[in-house]
């Protein structure tokens, strides 16, 4: 065999601790090294030359660099090595770096180590096979669940470059929280107004197939190759035949048995319905609880008054599976709640703020329907209790979130914008109103949301009081909030006509079990975990499928839309190609060892092992044995340290391999 | 016969005899002998654990420490701030090895940590209300009762296992059993002034105000406590609240033993409740022999 | 308390020798004094007070009467989003105030405490007319609760005598124990 072994300083990195030089030296005396230097920093053009030039000279057909973590640089070396003819698995990187130098202070242990390293990478590269990387082919097809704005975007990115896109929305019209908003921050635009366009686009755009009321059932396959089982839930009205007149839902008897989701509960709705005017589709949906038909039978008035004949009591749910290439997540958020928990629950309620009993006493999102002019008080300010007109509103930041005890210790990056919001938009519209704000910190660090934030003080005339409120009580029709003034260091106490509370922007309840059904992973909070804080963020770790938007981690709209458009790139990053390529360094199971147990099936986490039959010549089954997925697998090696027989191995690690390199330490 | 360990707490032989006396004349009807544990001390209250923590550890471990050693499973301690601080230094001492080991050598005793320490309102909640009921002589109809938690039956979340600390609802549970109203009100958990009581009467006076009053806007006609402190800042101190503020009413203050004595059938005189500063006079209440129990 | 920075003990280690807890979990966001009950008696707020021993200020802290006010209520502790035991932090700073010799503005209180704690050390248990005996005499605040002694004499309430208990040496020597040994 004839090695190249390449010893870079990395500037100061590991110059400053390993004795470079000396480790390339001692490195040429390695059984097999034909060529052996240092190089200030390997991975620059020269530094790269000199391995491509020195492939060709020596006729190497290994190659070691110790340099940085393989993480680093590893595809830097390895393309070098192929573009000089070499193949790119026949290159190993000793970590010089962050196992040498960026760990031990002694320089000649150190140098020592680096040795030994250097000497393992040689005998692990002497048993390299050269490897192709796996073509897989890949089906341009996207599916987006969540059809709130991060999925509108998302879904609208991928379809204009040409694209289908399959868009599932758990609710009986897209749309999201937006939908829900008065006014966005910090343009104060109103928020249907710039949202509805969107939904319109969606719904009309020739190759975005929208499936609404509708949730992912099960997701089979691998990147490029995914089998989505949708489950449509009956609306019990034909979606070919109803026009949206919505003579249905103001016939309806069922007028208050059913609190509206889309106003938060702040009124009611009928039992056949569409959640707000510019639903899309504008198509009701029967919400069978409270509907007097699936209830006892009776009524009907629905499929009476329907000039369409739309009205199908006997629809059933529907299951369609969709092929599909890349898959984005946007499923949002909820809001916490403060009203008492369960007592196995981790998360507590508010008991300080009434748990959630004072009608007066209300969330962000129940605000904004207050507030718009599509809401139940057409958009003037009115209290849930009497309906009276608040001349004093107190409101909370940090209702759950910055809270180790009762709620989430992180904060959820929007409420100081949108109470700012808030307090503006009421002093806009109730000119001798109070506004007050208790706020911990102010978190304004978006484009022009200072400014926004300094507006609401210095033009609105709110008032910001620095601190956490210790509790609300009802006396004679108000609500006494006791807080105190951190800055000035006094007590202070407000007779609020009504308090809003910033409550915390959680992941949805069922997240976790959403998660577990598409296969992706999630943190302690339930919210979907991406590829690399820093520099994967729109990526999870299960290849093909992407995040966008607040079901990853609180945002606001402009973070959501730029999420929702980077994951709509990256998807069509796979799309580029016809075939996928994947890396070679995959398990392979060896049929003649392989004993069936299926251990390795059990404790794959990509569920990437399928079960193979081998039959004789005349179909008849010998055995059934393992067989590695190479589309699914991510080659972690679980199933290798499983099995009992040693019949699985991962390519390019092999036991042979690791022994050899236990091996040269002795 | 239930028997439960006992610890009545200094106040339980001075000023809150009352407390003492009908919590044993109800506990014998409702078939619970208290056993007294034997050569009790201070638990060292409010001023051990504000001028040095290691004495008050100490002083309530000999206790808990006498209590193992008597085979007590449960000691229950009438007044809050002793049960606040057996159970707290029950907790301390169980999380922290090294100051178990401490204290241990201070008490000359081994501490198992082995007695679970309880409340009034712990022991009526497991006694059950059904129990009052059954045993109920008297329905305690026209009385309007705050029931009155303070600071320490509800809180630290420690050693509340039992309730929630803003908005608890075990008391009234057993005041309905009795078959008197129990008022929803602003102040359940607000502090009187507690140990105030005498360096600083005026912190007393104010605090204990605004609980009375709060108690009366809702309507009630007799507030219900389960503590001594408790009891001396609401009742005895109406006397100087009056001084300070001419307008104000009287409201008595029962303890949750005398209250739910009166519908077992026992007199004022026998309860205790004639000792109290602010006189207890029972609006209309309805007799009956048999009770159904609803 | 923290394992990286600090090499010098300051008195904030004194502080948590007791407390067993880091005082900068505090994040001053004054939940604990919008919700004290004694706030408006105080000249300085309870978060304050952790501020003073946050920065280092310890001569504030420790000369304030805030803790000395502190009723022991709980409310903060229990209310507080960093699950910070205030309360527990206000009696350390007592008794390390005592330890040190701090002069307390709030005399009243040391001395009903110290009186308190006497009858405790001599009998086992309480002897109110001890400790009002006690009280007065050191405070000189002789005329207050005059009026209510008589009806609580009559009414059984107040023991003329005190009650011993059987093991009291066992208590006094819990008292030498822990003793301040300066």
């Amino acid at each position: 065999m004839k090695i190249g072994v390449y010893i870079c300083y990395c500037g100061e990195n590991i110059g400053r601790t390993v004795d470079c030089e000396r480790v390339a030296k001692e490195a040429k005396f390695l059984p097999g090294v034909v060529h052996s230097v240092d190089y200030k920093y390997m991975c620059s053009d020269p530094g790269q030359n000199l391995i491509k030039q020195a492939i060709k000279d020596y006729k190497l057909d290994g190659v070691v660099v110790g340099s940085c973590s393989p993480h680093m640089h590893e595809k830097t070396f390895r393309k070098a090595c192929a573009d000089a003819g070499l193949n790119p698995y026949l290159c190993e990187i000793a970590n010089l770096r962050e196992h040498v130098s960026w760990v031990h202070d002694d320089k000649e242990l150190a140098t020592q180590k680096a040795i030994d390293l250097v000497r393992f990478a040689v005998e692990k590269v002497k048993r390299n096979a050269p490897l192709t990387t796996i073509q897989v082919p890949v089906t341009k097809r996207t599916l987006v669940i969540g059809g709130g704005i991060s999925g509108i975007q998302a879904a609208l990115d991928v379809a204009n470059a040409g694209y289908e896109v399959v868009l599932v929305e758990k609710e009986p019209s897209i749309g999201g929280h937006m939908s829900q908003l008065s006014e966005t921050f910090p343009t104060l635009d109103c928020s249907q107004c710039i949202l509805t366009p969107r939904m319109v686009e969606v719904y009309q755009h020739p190759k975005i197939k929208l499936l609404t009321y509708s949730e992912v059932e099960k997701v089979e396959g691998f990147i490029g190759n995914f089998k989505v089982t949708i489950r449509k839930k009956a609306r019990y009205v034909d979606d070919t035949l109803c026009s949206g007149c919505g003579d249905c839902a103001i016939k309806c008897p069922i007028k208050k048995k059913a609190l509206s989701e889309f106003d938060e509960g702040l009124t009611t709705r009928s039992a056949i319905y569409v959640p707000f005017p510019q639903a899309v589709p504008n198509i009701p949906v029967i919400d069978t609880e409270v509907c007097t038909y699936f209830k006892n039978g009776k009524c009907m008035m629905c499929q009476k008054v329907c000039g369409r004949d739309a009205i199908n009591f006997e629809q059933k749910d529907e299951f369609l599976t969709e092929e599909i290439g890349a898959i984005i997540v946007a499923t949002g958020y909820k809001l916490y709640t403060i009203d008492k928990k369960p007592e196995d629950s981790e998360i507590k309620g508010y008991g300080e703020y009434g748990y959630g009993k004072y009608k007066d006493v209300i969330d962000g999102l129940q605000f904004e329907r207050i507030a718009s002019a599509s809401g139940p008080t057409s958009g003037e300010f009115k209290r849930p209790s009497d309906g009276k007109e608040p001349k004093k509103i107190v409101f909370i930041q940090c209702v759950g979130s910055r809270d180790e005890s009762k709620g989430f210790s992180y904060c959820s990056k929007i409420c100081c914008m949108y109470t700012a919001k808030h307090a503006m938009l009421y002093k806009h519209k109730v000119h001798d109103g109070e506004a007050y704000v208790f706020y911990m910190d102010i978190r304004a660090g978006g484009k022009m949301y200072e400014e926004f934030v300094r507006r609401a003080i210095e033009e609105d005339g709110v008032k910001y009081i620095r601190g956490r409120v210790s509790k609300i009580y009802e006396e004679d029709g108000k609500y006494i909030v006791k807080g105190e003034d951190t800055l000035a260091g006094v007590p202070i106490q407000i007779d609020a006509d009504m308090v809003v509370l910033a409550t915390a922007m959680i992941a949805q309840k069922e997240a976790p079990k959403f998660a577990q059904t598409i296969g992706i992973p999630y943190d302690k909070y339930g919210f979907f975990s991406e590829a690399h804080p820093k520099l994967r963020p729109v990526e999870s770790t299960s290849g093909g499928i992407f995040l966008a938007g607040a079901c990853q981690s609180p945002k606001d709209i402009p973070e959501s839309v730029s999420m929702a458009s980077a994951a709509a790139a990256k998807a069509m990053v796979l799309f580029g190609s016809d075939m996928l390529e994947r890396e070679p360094t995959i398990a392979l199971v060896n049929e003649n060892l392989c004993a069936g147990c299926f251990y390795c099936r059990k404790v794959c986490a990509y569920n990437a092992i399928e079960i193979k039959q081998i039959n004789d010549k005349n179909g008849n089954l010998i055995k059934e044995v393992a067989f590695v997925n190479s589309g699914l697998c991510q080659g972690c090696g679980t199933c290798s340290a499983t099995c009992p027989s040693k019949s699985v191995e991962l390519i390019g690690y092999t036991d042979e391999q690791i022994y050899a390199e236990i091996a040269a330490l002795m | 016969m239930m028997d439960i360990g006992y610890y009545p707490g200094c106040s339980q032989e001075g000023t809150a005899k009352e407390y003492d006396k009908s919590i044993r004349a109800i506990l014998k009807v409702l078939d619970v002998n208290p056993v007294e544990l034997d050569d009790w001390s201070c638990c060292g209250a409010t001023s051990a654990h504000v001028t040095n923590h290691k004495l008050a550890l100490a002083l309530s471990a000999r206790n808990l420490a006498l209590a193992e050693k008597q085979n007590l499973k449960e000691l229950f301690a009438p007044c809050a701030a002793c049960f606040s601080r057996l159970a707290l230094t029950q907790c301390e001492l169980k999380s922290d090895s090294n100051l178990k080991t401490e204290i241990e050598d201070i008490i000359e005793n081994k501490l198992n940590g082995t007695t679970e320490v309880i409340n009034i309102v712990e022991l009526f909640k497991k006694l059950g209300s059904d129990k009052i009921k059954a045993n109920r002589k008297v329905e305690l109809k026209g009385l309007k009762a705050a029931c009155y938690y303070g600071c320490l039956l509800v809180r630290p979340h420690e050693i509340n296992g039992y309730d929630d600390a803003e908005m608890p609802t075990s008391m009234e549970d057993i005041v309905k059993a009795t078959g008197a109203e129990a008022i929803e009100w602003n102040f359940k958990t607000e502090c009187c002034g507690a140990a105030h009581s005498i360096p600083r009467v005026d912190i007393v006076i104010d605090l204990s105000k605004k609980i009375l009053d709060d108690a009366k806007k809702h309507g009630a006609n007799v507030i219900v406590v389960a503590c001594p402190m408790c009891h001396n800042n609401l009742d005895l101190r109406q006397k100087l609240i009056k001084r300070e503020y001419k307008s104000h009413e009287d409201i008595p203050v029962l303890y949750l033993s005398e209250f739910i004595g009166l519908s077992l059938g026992f007199s004022q005189k026998e309860l205790g409740i004639d000792t109290h500063y602010i006189k207890f006079e029972m609006p209309e209440l309805k007799k009956k022999e048999s009770e159904v129990t609803v | 308390m923290s394992t990286h920075t600090k090499t010098i003990r300051t008195l904030t280690d004194d502080i948590t020798d007791i407390t067993m807890e880091n005082p900068d979990l505090c994040y001053q966001c004054g939940k604990c004094s919008a919700g004290c009950p004694i706030r408006n008696y105080m000249d300085e707020a309870p978060n304050l007070i952790i501020r003073y021993v946050q920065l280092g200020l310890y001569n504030n802290a420790f000369e304030s009467r805030t803790p000395w006010l502190c009723a022991g209520c709980q409310t903060c502790s229990t209310r507080c989003p960093k699950n910070f035991d205030l309360a527990k932090f206000m009696d350390a700073l007592r008794e390390l105030a005592l330890k040190m010799g701090y002069k307390v503005k709030e005399k009243n209180q040391l001395k009903f405490h110290n009186a308190f704690l006497k009858q405790i050390r001599n009998h086992g248990r309480s002897y109110e007319l001890g400790l009002v005996r006690d009280y007065k005499l050191s405070s000189g605040d002789l005329m207050s609760d005059v009026d209510s002694a008589p009806g609580m004499f009559l009414k059984g309430k107040i023991g003329v005598f005190p009650n011993n208990i059987k093991d009291k040496e066992s208590v006094k020597r819990i008292f030498e124990k822990t003793k301040d040994k300066k």
